[in-house]
């Protein structure tokens, strides 16, 4: 595999399903092992100290594969109002934090001057940064507003918006998307969003969640995308791959409703519903360490895999483990939470073999333990 | 190093104390784990093995205080419960088969504290009971530490407490108990219970009666990696002796509500552990990665790093749970089955002797 890499530069989207489909999970491990620890040869892995803070759970998308949407006249619908939101940040900053997440639902009576609104009154009160608003948001803000989404994107980055979080990429594939969240937007207009926010002059993350029906080529297709429009940006600063989860999902039940109808099939079981399993995790994180030669950080996914199984990925071409996470919802409405300190996650990051270091957004290290 | 161990594993040697010492030491995972992987397939091909199991635990009372601990109470202490033999049947009924029901159980697992006051009779009578409500269910229970007690409330010996619970429907037994041999460690971690002197002879004794045993080794606290050395070796030399291990089951110490300080294991050093394990226990023809205590990643993972068998449906079970367990109490067969086609071998569910029950596309 290294030979071949030597000899065509990179490897090419054929080669990238063929190593999906066949590769030997142990070797794929050790090729993306190697890449890792030449791009970050210091054997330190990092973390940021961050929340997610998510402003609503109304959201029109009402993706199959999500279980934190509601509709508006829910009796768990919210808003957060602004002292809420200023205790959020408080405790950040005492815990040592220097980021918040800010995402929210797509929220049918939220507008323009409302995110606006929410950044300024954070920036006149706090020095943090804000990592807000993942592409499908900005569109919708850009769309209600009747701007261009570059506009849009400027008048948020006035406002105090720093970086943009990669989430909402889910498969960059129309065809999947198509399925399992007819009305996010398609992968062009996500690209599109990250082009924008790059050019001027913010930085984001790109993720990839993975793991319900996509096929090995869509799964590609979305690196190949990202590899491409990292190629003329250079502006993504990490790629975060995590697996869909399907506790409390349209999409979890729809899958198991379908398994348990293909009982005599050779291959039956309802894959999907299940999620992907671990192997499957460790091989699309190692092939998005070879893929993703431009893209310097790969991190670790502890939130959706556990920290048993983010500490073996340290060794399968991930640097970073992610954030501290004092808050998040979006997960763990899925049933999915794991109980995890800040000593938790530099432990585990230290019995893996590697030194624990604390990062800001753009992977600039803070604290050393 | 690992190149002089990679000859010795292929051409079929076998490993050194320090082979398996500079394995535990080493950072390679990926050649250990496909070494192990190796040695796995010559043993046990593509398949890998499950089984449809339920566990008992039929009380936490103990006379020991095992530090590492977290399961025992004293009698009287708050969340001291003790089943009755009903209950112990009630409990299995659900899952022994029946009209409409999914297909049963194939083996109950039993192991519970040292209780002060129940008499060896009443451990009897808990096995026949099983065995005549549910003849066709193989009976696994009792580690060594609980035989031994057996023989000295009994009276009866070694020999004659094994022969008395073979006669009353005990098939085979589980391997706990064995936590490190190392003298120095037991002394620090679990001063009451039997040495691993004792626990190696109470396993001889139950080969010699021709009851199969497991093995395991509770890692990730207090020991050295010559301690671990030290465990594999002895036990490697008793089954070249006895040959009646079935399969060793590395168990990942959890630190929640004990009395040890530490961490969880690492994942890393979990399938190391695992590989290890597998290349150094060469008479060993089974290595289990037991999912309630690696996680069902972990333990899936295990399979391409010289696991070939990752335990069973479980159903209920209250030790690891205790001590901060980090995943449900149950999965389904077809989960099972379902972990080990993704790690890209044959799931097998087998029954408690290894043998094939039912394969799975």
């Amino acid at each position: 595999m290294a030979d071949q890499k030597k000899k065509a530069g990179r490897i090419t989207r054929k080669e990238a399903v063929a190593i999906l489909k066949k590769a030997d999970l142990l070797e794929l491990g050790q090729a993306a092992d190697e890449l890792r620890s030449r791009l970050h040869p210091e054997g330190i892995v990092t973390f940021v100290v961050d929340r997610n803070i998510n402003y609503t759970n109304v959201c029109i998308n009402r993706c199959t594969f999500c279980a934190f949407w509601r509709k508006e006249d829910a009796p768990d619908a919210y808003i957060l109002n602004e002292a809420e939101l200023f205790t959020k940040i408080d405790e950040t900053i005492s815990l040592g934090g220097t980021q918040i997440l800010i995402q929210g639902g797509l929220h049918p009576h939220l507008g323009l001057d409302y995110y606006v609104r929410l950044l300024s009154s954070i920036k006149d009160r706090y020095d943090i940064n804000i990592h807000g608003f993942s592409p499908p948001e900005i569109c919708y803000i850009a769309d209600s507003a009747d701007i261009t989404v570059r506009e849009a994107l400027a008048i948020l980055k006035d406002a105090g918006l720093d970086s943009v979080p990669g989430g909402g990429a889910e498969i960059l594939s129309d065809r999947v998307r198509e399925i399992v969240s007819p009305r996010k937007i398609r992968s062009s207009r996500w690209l599109k969003v990250m082009e924008e926010a790059h050019r001027l002059g913010m930085r984001t993350t790109a993720t990839m969640m993975f793991g319900s029906i996509e096929t090995p080529e869509d799964i590609v297709e979305h690196l190949d995308a990202v590899r491409d429009l990292q190629d003329r940006t250079g502006g993504f600063t990490a790629f975060i791959p995590w697996s869909f989860q399907p506790g409390n999902t349209e999409l979890g039940k729809r899958e198991r409703r379908k398994g348990a109808g293909t009982k005599k099939s050779k291959k039956a079981g309802p894959a999907a519903s299940y999620g992907a399993t671990a192997v499957e995790y460790l091989r699309v994180l190692a092939l998005s360490r070879i893929y993703l030669d431009n893209i310097r950080n790969v991190q670790a996914s502890w939130v959706t895999q556990g920290l048993k199984l983010a500490q073996v990925a340290l060794r399968f071409g991930a640097n970073d483990f992610g954030s501290t996470m004092i808050e998040e919802n979006v997960v763990a409405s899925t049933g999915v939470s794991y109980s995890v300190s800040m000593d938790d996650i530099i432990n585990a990051i230290r019995s893996s073999g590697f030194a624990p270091c604390q990062r800001d957004t753009l992977y600039r290290i803070v604290r050393r333990f | 190093m690992l190149a002089r161990i990679r000859n010795k594993v292929l051409s079929g040697r076998r490993l050194s104390a320090d082979d398996a010492l500079s394995l535990f030491e080493s950072d390679d995972i990926f050649s250990i784990g496909s070494l192990a992987a190796y040695a796995c397939g010559k043993k046990n091909g593509r398949k890998a093995f499950f089984i449809r199991n339920r566990h008992i635990n039929p009380t936490n009372i103990c006379i020991n205080r095992c530090k590492f601990c977290a399961f025992s109470r004293s009698a009287g202490q708050e969340g001291a419960y003790e089943l009755t033999v009903d209950e112990i049947i009630t409990k299995l009924k659900p899952y022994c088969g029946g009209k409409g029901r999914q297909p049963g159980i194939t083996e109950v697992h039993i192991v519970g504290g040292l209780h002060p006051e129940w008499t060896f009779g009443h451990y009897l009578e808990i096995i026949s009971s099983i065995r005549k409500h549910f003849p066709g269910l193989h009976i696994k229970a009792f580690t060594a530490v609980e035989i031994d007690h057996f023989s000295r409330i009994s009276g009866l010996g070694l020999e004659g407490t094994l022969k008395a619970l073979r006669k009353a429907g005990l098939g085979t037994m589980p391997g706990g108990g064995a936590e490190i041999f190392a003298s120095g460690v037991r002394t620090e971690l679990c001063p009451e219970k039997i040495s691993g002197a004792r626990w190696l002879e109470v396993m001889e004794a139950a080969h010699a009666v021709g009851i199969r045993t497991n093995a395991t080794m509770l890692y990730g606290h207090i020991e050295s990696h010559e301690d671990r050395v030290d465990h594999l070796m002895r036990l490697r030399d008793m089954q070249d002796r006895t040959g009646g291990f079935q399969a060793f089951i590395p168990l990942a110490y959890h630190p929640k509500n004990t009395r040890i300080q530490g961490g969880y294991t690492s994942g890393i050093d979990d399938l190391r552990t695992i590989a290890v394990s597998r290349l150094v226990l060469d008479n060993f023809d089974h290595i289990k990665a037991y999912w309630i205590m690696l996680g069902e990643k972990i333990s899936q993972l295990s399979l391409c790093f010289g696991a070939d068998d990752i335990d069973g449906t479980i159903i209920e079970e209250k030790i690891t749970r205790s001590a901060g367990g980090l995943t449900a109490g149950h999965l389904a067969a077809d989960q099972l089955a379902h972990l080990i086609r993704k790690a890209g071998r044959t799931p097998v569910e087998r029954d408690s002797y290894y043998k094939k029950v039912r394969v799975y596309g």
